[in-house]
């Protein structure tokens, strides 16, 4: 713990009013007595604002606000609090943190204003390579809290009585979780946290990691004590090779603090973290797959039952928790399980993280409370949608999810509204999609991911989205036939119930939300052979209108020499040798070519 | 340095790292990262240095292929000096990915997995860089390049061409 405390006293006139400046003499003569002075600064400051409640004092480290006090209390408070590191719990101003909603540290500008921070809290604002920086921050005090205060069953209720659910995606309450991996009996057990995040398009975990990287090391050592476990692995993409590196600087901090190892500050409870890398399989998020992993195996997934709480990591009880839900555990001890159920929905607690991306403004991170809807979070905090175009679409939850379109904008978030709307909370990917894209091919693209990751095991997942793609492909070329949507649908229904992991079961939920939202699209590609929104190549061709002055640029560009005309007369283009390689298009200052 | 000798303290560092690993809890379970280890020292996993693993390590060569050939990071042919990763995540899809890998594809004149002629690029595909902010992005080696357009993607290779 620090040395160093921070006294302000409030010399506001309304507490000055209530004896501060004589509190302050008392404060003196104590910290003397006791031997603190040298090491205690005592600061008076401005007017608090918190009048009625006067006088205010505050002791930093840990930002606790005494109010109400008097001379008589100081000699217990310094014995208590300074001493013995025990706030006097009946003069601490009770309320609701003003820096659980983190405007203390982060920047005055509206890209926060709808946000809440809690796994992110110390993101940004910390160097994440200082273990000083984090303690600073509250670090390691919910770990010191458990291991004095609390027995793992506590810590366990506390969880459960929070409400948290999985945030890597299936919403598995996390609590319950805990509780079976306490429960079963094994030779020794497991704590993992996936870091595995492939989906293409979220990038909130490696943020999490790389900005601050020892909240996810204290909740995981938490997580040991309660489920009882001595070894924790973290089990991370080897594509992202700065969150390894703070991460690994991290843990050695945190064995050299004595935070991790054996008997943890002291007490009888030893735990210590290994970093396991990935080797880029998408497959390997699922829990049973990653495990298979870790054991050094190809990372295939296995039938559940057994769930890894209960025979994981080499047969034994393993629980496995994502990046962020790890995040989210200090908190919920230092601040409680009430104070956190008080954030979001009926069935959805805290906050989540969305990696917002694609044709959005303001591009990035944010952490909004469950309830917050799709529209607040696009226009308000993101910005809305740039150069002036219309929304199409709004893709959660990676290859997993689906496509929402604009009439669903007003749906809160939460695990079950996305789902009810055909998407899913997923890990957090958001990406926004306008008019320029076409859903058809966006679908596509999905499935190629998937399709492409699908290890192969089960024959729903290997041989379906296969099938799936060629439909898919066949339309996207105008070669599309009567009755594709409905195949498509058929088959996508049939890969959901009767794949074997989650991979496959969500597989084809980017192909049947766009059919779902956008069915029109698929019908003009099928009946008609266009591409609304310009996109498939072979359902349009470039053309040069009257609008061409003749310049040469495209003609100078194009690759395959397909542009004729003489100098300063139109254009023309040849068909046969076009291969719609969209240069010119780019490369025309009169806007003199289109698609058609 | 001779070829030789070369060769022989890259085994030698492969088989420190082993050494290392097995002295750990259930050191079999360490495959992957002593294949990381071995990509790392070797460029990539020939037939030859797998058998070494499995000799040391007591693990069947056909199960270190199955985990080899597994996962997309392991390489199982030479690699050119620099490796290009072209990220094709949801977000640069969305922003254009695909024009910029078509320059890359045409300006080097291989294809994905393929390494030039005069072997200093590898291309490859991405999932995902987790970069989305910077949408299109592309990795040379563990530089990120991003918001690129086909002009900024040649002069960028330009610069490792010298």
């Amino acid at each position: 713990m620090p040395s160093r405390y921070v006294i302000t006293l409030c010399d506001g006139p309304s507490c000055m009013h209530k004896k501060s400046k004589e509190i302050e003499m008392v404060i003196k003569s104590e910290l003397e007595k006791n031997g603190l002075l040298e090491k205690t600064r005592v600061m008076l400051s401005g007017c608090l604002g918190m009048c009625k409640k006067g006088p205010v004092m505050i002791v930093n480290p840990g930002y606790t606000i005494y109010g109400g006090i008097t001379e008589k209390d100081i000699p217990e408070i310094i014995q208590k609090h300074l001493l013995k590191k025990q706030p006097v719990a009946r003069l601490v101003i009770d309320e609701d943190h003003l820096y659980n909603r983190f405007f203390r540290i982060f920047g005055d500008v509206d890209f926060f204003r709808k946000q809440m921070r809690i796994t992110l809290r110390n993101c940004g604002i910390m160097d994440p390579e200082s273990i000083e920086d984090y303690l600073a921050l509250r670090g390691y005090e919910a770990l010191g809290k458990v291991l004095t205060e609390m027995t793992p069953q506590q810590v366990i209720a506390e969880v459960k009585k929070s409400g948290l659910r999985g945030r890597g995606g299936a919403g598995f309450p996390t609590g319950l979780k805990w509780e079976i991996t306490a429960k079963a009996e094994g030779k020794e057990k497991f704590v993992i946290c996936n870091a595995d995040e492939g989906d293409p398009g979220a990038f909130m975990d490696r943020s999490a990691i790389e900005g601050d990287p020892h909240t996810v090391i204290e909740g995981m050592i938490i997580g040991g004590y309660a489920v009882g476990s001595s070894r924790g692995i973290v089990y991370i993409r080897a594509e992202y090779p700065l969150a390894v590196k703070r991460l690994e600087k991290a843990i050695v901090d945190a064995r050299q603090e004595g935070f991790l190892g054996k008997n943890i500050l002291g007490s009888n409870f030893s735990f210590d973290i290994e970093i396991r890398l990935g080797a880029g399989a998408f497959v390997c998020g699922e829990e049973t797959a990653l495990i298979h992993s870790i054991e050094g195996s190809r990372g295939m997934p296995r039938p559940r039952p057994p769930f890894p709480s209960v025979s994981g990591l080499f047969g034994n009880p393993t629980l496995i928790n994502n990046v962020e839900t790890w995040a989210n555990i200090p908190v919920i001890i230092l601040d409680g399980a009430d104070w956190f159920s008080s954030i979001g929905t009926e069935k959805s607690k805290g906050t989540k993280v969305f990696a917002l991306a694609g044709k959005i403004k303001n591009t990035g991170l944010v952490e909004v409370p469950m309830g917050t809807t799709l529209r607040e979070i696009i226009y308000e905090i993101g910005g809305g949608i740039p150069n002036n175009k219309k929304i199409k679409a709004i893709q959660t939850g990676g290859p997993s999810g689906g496509c929402l379109s604009e009439e669903y904008l007003d749906t809160k978030i939460d695990y079950e509204s996305l789902a009810q709307a055909g998407s899913i909370m997923g890990s957090g990917g958001m990406i926004i999609i306008d008019e320029d894209s076409c859903m058809v091919n966006i679908a596509k693209f999905f499935l190629e991911f998937t399709q492409n990751e699908s290890c192969g095991k089960c024959t729903p997942c290997r041989e379906g989205t296969k099938r799936m793609l060629e439909i898919l492909t066949r339309i996207t070329e105008g070669k599309g036939e009567e009755g594709d949507i409905e195949k498509l649908q058929r088959l996508g229904n049939m890969i959901k119930k009767s794949s074997l992991c989650g991979l496959g079961q969500s597989a084809p939920n980017p192909v049947l939300s766009t059919i779902k939202n956008f069915r029109v699209e698929y019908e003009e590609h099928i009946k008609n052979r266009k591409c609304p929104a310009k996109v498939c190549q072979s359902l349009f061709n470039y053309s040069i209108i009257d609008k061409c002055v003749g310049c040469g640029a495209c003609k100078k560009i194009c690759p395959t020499q397909a542009i004729s005309g003489q100098a300063k007369a139109k254009h023309a283009i040849d068909q046969s040798k076009c291969i719609k390689c969209g240069l010119c298009f780019k490369t025309c200052k009169f806007n003199a070519i289109i698609k058609s | 340095m001779p070829v030789e000798l070369k060769k022989v303290s890259k085994k030698d560092a492969l088989k420190k790292f082993m050494d290392s690993c097995k002295s750990l809890p259930n050191p079999e379970s360490q495959l992957i990262a002593i294949l990381h280890k071995a990509q790392e020292i070797n460029g990539y996993l020939n037939k030859e240095l797998m058998d070494d693993i499995a000799l040391e390590m007591n693990i069947p060569t056909a199960h270190i292929w199955g985990v080899a050939t597994f996962y997309h990071y392991f390489k199982l042919v030479p690699q050119g000096k620099h490796s290009i990763s072209v990220c094709l995540g949801t977000a640069c899809y969305v922003k254009g990915a695909e024009e910029v890998l078509n320059t890359i594809r045409s300006e080097l004149k291989v294809n994905f997995g393929q390494t030039t002629e005069d072997g200093l690029f590898t291309l490859q595909e991405a999932r995902c860089l987790g970069a989305c902010g910077l949408a299109p992005v592309i990795m040379i080696d563990d530089r990120i390049y991003g918001e690129l357009t086909p002009k900024k993607v040649i002069e960028i290779l330009n610069t490792y061409r010298k």
